[in-house]
């Protein structure tokens, strides 16, 4: 731990440094991959989707002694339209997935379920989904997507700078979509408790880059006036400064996360906890990153191209030469620790 | 780096702001004690119950779905369910305007009889039989060609193609106009009718209680009382087909375009009372009357999604959130106290608060609105644990750079805390932002998450703003803190600073 913290200062300081808003191609092309990767698994795949989707009937029994075939045998002869599928839950479950049936058929299914392992009506867990609410509610999901995309884009733009919030933007997207691609490829259940993780991706996603951005605008409030770092490099010691930050946020969100994941999928079997946690887990992982290696380059990329951004990148390059000698010797005085720039610091509040 | 003096003197800022956070707890605690909320309302989910979403559907052109038809179809199904006696089930509207769903919530293990109970219709009509048929399959010729007097072709026709052994056939859809000649089946698809317009509509019904036969193998039926309109047309039909002959002497009663039975009218029946019978259990016929006596809703309704949780299911769920919650708060604990040292001491009291309200919080909305809390809240509460520890690693992070500055760590705790106040509010209100945001365009589930997300959020701002700063400041003073002690997790070896007075470049 002590070794950690002791990185975290030689970061501040400049001391350690590594080139994350310079090496942006690499960071990119390991994305673009992904992305790919995710877009194909979407197109070729699909997402595999639960019953709440696309209408159906869920049936769990209770019953340390059932096997799926039993079960199976039991739902077999009923008539019931469409695939059965028959999956044995933890220890002690076995539950039952049909296309949408009638209420008829659902207790025809329920009568047979009870007779078959002698329980009794009132411990089976149903769970019935009409063929047309799946499309309402991702409707409503899809509807608060775009919507909290857009006030997060203006609250962004507002509270920091519109370029920020662009970025901010394409990380998040980069995170939603690359997690959604992973479980398309894996064949995970998409239900409604996935979406809510997937939503909630959203906001870690932007809080790890608000953590950063925060320190890149306070770098880059004066850089133009000072001459001593690009836009760049004021970012990249943003981000180096906040790395420690950076990883302790995201191992302290994932933490909880992983709990949850442990016990909903260790003790439940399946349900809204599995659900949930899984898609957090995928996407927090994809957040940290995308929140060190996306954003701050995508931002400074942006900002580069500006002409008084452009212009301080040549007065930076005529002053010290190659832009990699400059960082090591320019960063640390202007932030380094010193009574000298003290003043200026409490100026610019 | 001054002496150590008695910060409780010097400065009144942080007391205040402890003092404001005492008030607010014994404030919540007063209420809950004064409502008597002595435990947190468990969703369904979590204690096994019924959930049925219902989505209304107009099903025919003269009831379109308007906001006050929703509003009116919400009171009678809460007739309804109230009429079975459980405690503490629910009727609720989501969403806005017209784009509603009807949310019913019963706990227990009646939710059988609810959902075959709220999803009816319950649109009663006394019609007269023009043909009956048993022959149950399509295509049947017998009766094709015997068509009743004054029956056109078209009804022919479909009285013929009508298949009762077809599940489908036997769905109650209410979809029947009053002044139709009508094909119908009846509710056990043992025999299929042509019947005429109706004559007798359910809002002509005053009064239904269900009744048992006395003589009878205790057969159970429900009794009708007419109003004045009703008893007048009730006289008149009767009056006109006992002359009749079979099966026209018959009327049939039809409950959501389904035949509930169709008695023989052997005399007129001027007295308003009419017994519905159709070899019915007690439940059967209770509830029966119950739907009759609070009236047929305005609308159709789909079934969007019908949900049972076995208790056994409710508690085991209960027992994983909660554990889950130990697990994920206990090594978030652990982590903040091996990286921060004493100060993750301050996390800890920290996350104590910010538990106790929001536990405090859930009693008072509980009772007050009405919260109850889902297994989906139960995650959102854990996932919070993360975005409040969140706040504190950024306060703390901040301090340790300011102090990397060469500052003392009285005022690297002002300025540290000057800077990350900033970051901390941005980030928290764009999880506040996704809170609400999901609360408003989501249903079920995903709002109960929304809802917690969102107030564990709101008290995170409030723990960091008049818990945690408040405490760092005091203890900021204390000398094992400000003399950099191994153990306070500001030592210079822990922040990284090698000489704090000497500039780097120097």
């Amino acid at each position: 731990m002590a070794k950690i913290s002791g990185l975290g200062g030689r970061l501040y300081s400049g001391e350690t440094s590594f080139n994350i808003v310079e090496n942006r191609k690499r960071w990119y092309s390991v994305s673009a991959l992904f992305l790919l990767a995710a877009i194909a698994a979407l197109v070729i795949q699909g997402l595999h989707l639960g019953i709440e989707f696309k209408g159906g009937a869920s049936y769990t029994v209770n019953q340390p002694t059932a096997t799926v075939a039993q079960a199976r045998t039991a739902v077999q002869g009923l008539g019931i339209p469409g695939e059965i599928i028959v999956q044995k839950i933890g220890t002690s479950k076995v539950r039952v997935q049909t296309g949408a049936v009638t209420p008829d058929q659902s207790k025809a299914i329920e009568t047979a379920l009870t007779s078959a392992f002698g329980v009794t009506a009132e411990s089976i867990d149903t769970q019935l989904v009409g063929p047309s609410w799946g499309k309402e509610i991702t409707r409503k999901a899809l509807y608060g997507l775009f919507a909290f995309l857009l006030a997060v884009m203006l609250f962004l733009a507002m509270a920091f700078e519109p370029k920020m919030a662009i970025a901010a933007i394409v990380a998040v997207v980069h995170d939603v979509l690359i997690t959604v691609g992973i479980y398309a490829l894996v064949g995970f259940d998409v239900t409604p408790a996935t979406v809510i993780g997937f939503l909630t991706i959203l906001g870690y996603s932007l809080y790890d880059t608000v953590v950063v951005f925060d320190k890149v605008r306070e770098n880059t409030k004066s850089v133009a006036a000072n001459s001593k770092m690009t836009y760049s490099q004021a970012a990249n010691l943003a981000v180096n400064q906040t790395l420690v930050r950076s990883a302790n946020t995201s191992l302290i969100a994932l933490l909880p996360v992983a709990s949850i994941l442990f016990v909903g999928a260790g003790l439940l079997g399946a349900g809204t906890l599995k659900d949930l946690s899984l898609a957090l887990f995928i996407g927090l992982a994809v957040g940290t990153y995308s929140s060190v290696f996306i954003a701050p380059p995508f931002l400074a990329q942006l900002r580069e191209k500006e002409p008084a951004m452009q212009a301080l990148a040549k007065r930076v390059a005529a002053r010290g030469g190659a832009p990699v000698a400059v960082e090591s010797k320019a960063v640390r005085p202007s932030t380094g620790s010193g009574p000298r720039n003290q003043p200026k610091r409490k100026g610019r509040k | 780096m001054s002496t150590p003096t008695k910060p409780v003197k010097t400065t009144g800022r942080p007391v205040r702001a402890l003092a404001i956070l005492a008030v607010l707890v014994i404030g919540l605690l007063a209420t809950a004690l004064i409502q008597g909320a002595t435990s947190v309302r468990l969703g369904l989910d979590l204690r096994g119950g019924t959930s049925v979403t219902l989505q209304p559907r107009a099903s025919n052109a003269s009831n379109k779905i308007t906001s006050e038809a929703i509003d009116q179809a919400v009171s009678i199904i809460r007739q309804r369910v109230n009429s079975l006696g459980v405690a503490e089930s629910e009727v609720t509207a989501q969403g806005s305007g017209t784009n509603r769903q009807i949310v019913i919530s019963v706990p227990g293990d009646s939710g059988r009889r609810v959902v075959d109970l709220v999803g009816q219709t319950a649109e009663l009509r006394f019609r007269q039989v023009l043909a009956e048929s048993s022959a149950l399959t399509a295509g049947d010729t017998a009766t094709a060609a015997t068509p009743a007097t004054g029956v056109s072709a078209d009804v022919n026709a479909k009285f013929a193609a009508l298949n009762c052994a077809n599940p489908t056939s036997r769905q109650g859809t209410g979809a029947d106009a009053p002044t139709d000649t009508i094909v119908a089946c009846s509710r056990s698809g043992a025999s299929k009718y042509i019947l005429g317009p109706a004559e007798v509509l359910g809002r002509q019904v005053s009064k239904a209680t269900a009744g048992i036969d006395q003589q009878g193998a205790s057969a159970w039926y429900v009794l009708l009382t007419f109003n004045g309109e009703g008893t007048k047309a009730f006289g008149n039909i009767t009056a006109r087909v006992t002359t009749l002959t079979s099966p026209q002497n018959q009327v049939a009663i039809v409950l959501d375009g389904l035949v509930v039975s169709a008695p023989v009218i052997r005399e007129a029946i001027p007295s308003g009372n009419a017994q519905i019978t159709g070899s019915f259990t007690q439940t059967e016929a209770q509830d029966l009357a119950n739907v009759l006596k609070y009236g047929a809703l305005p609308l159709a309704f789909d079934r969007g999604e019908v949900q049972q949780v076995s208790p056994t299911l409710g508690s085991d769920q209960l027992h994983a959130g909660l554990l889950a919650g130990a697990l994920g708060l206990g090594l978030v604990l652990i982590f903040s106290l091996l990286y921060y040292r004493a100060l993750g001491l301050v996390t800890v009291g920290s996350l104590a608060i910010a538990g106790t309200i929001l536990y405090l919080l859930f009693l008072v909305l509980g009772k007050s609105i009405g919260f109850t809390l889902t297994l989906a809240g139960i995650a959102g509460a854990i996932v919070s644990i993360g975005i409040t520890a969140d706040s504190f690693i950024v306060f703390f992070e901040r301090i340790r750079d300011e102090a990397r500055e060469g500052r003392s760590l009285r005022s690297a705790v002002e300025s540290g805390w000057a800077r990350a106040r900033h970051t901390i509010i941005v980030a928290d209100m764009v999880s506040i932002l996704a809170a609400v945001l999901l609360y408003f365009f989501a249903v079920g589930g995903v709002r109960g998450f929304a809802f917690t997300l969102g107030l564990t959020t709101l008290i995170d701002l409030l723990i960091v703003f008049i818990f945690t700063k408040p405490i760092v400041t005091v203890i900021a003073k204390l000398n094992f803190f400000a003399s950099g002690h191994p153990l306070s997790g500001f030592s210079e070896k822990s922040i990284g600073r090698k000489q704090a007075t000497t500039p780097l470049e120097a």
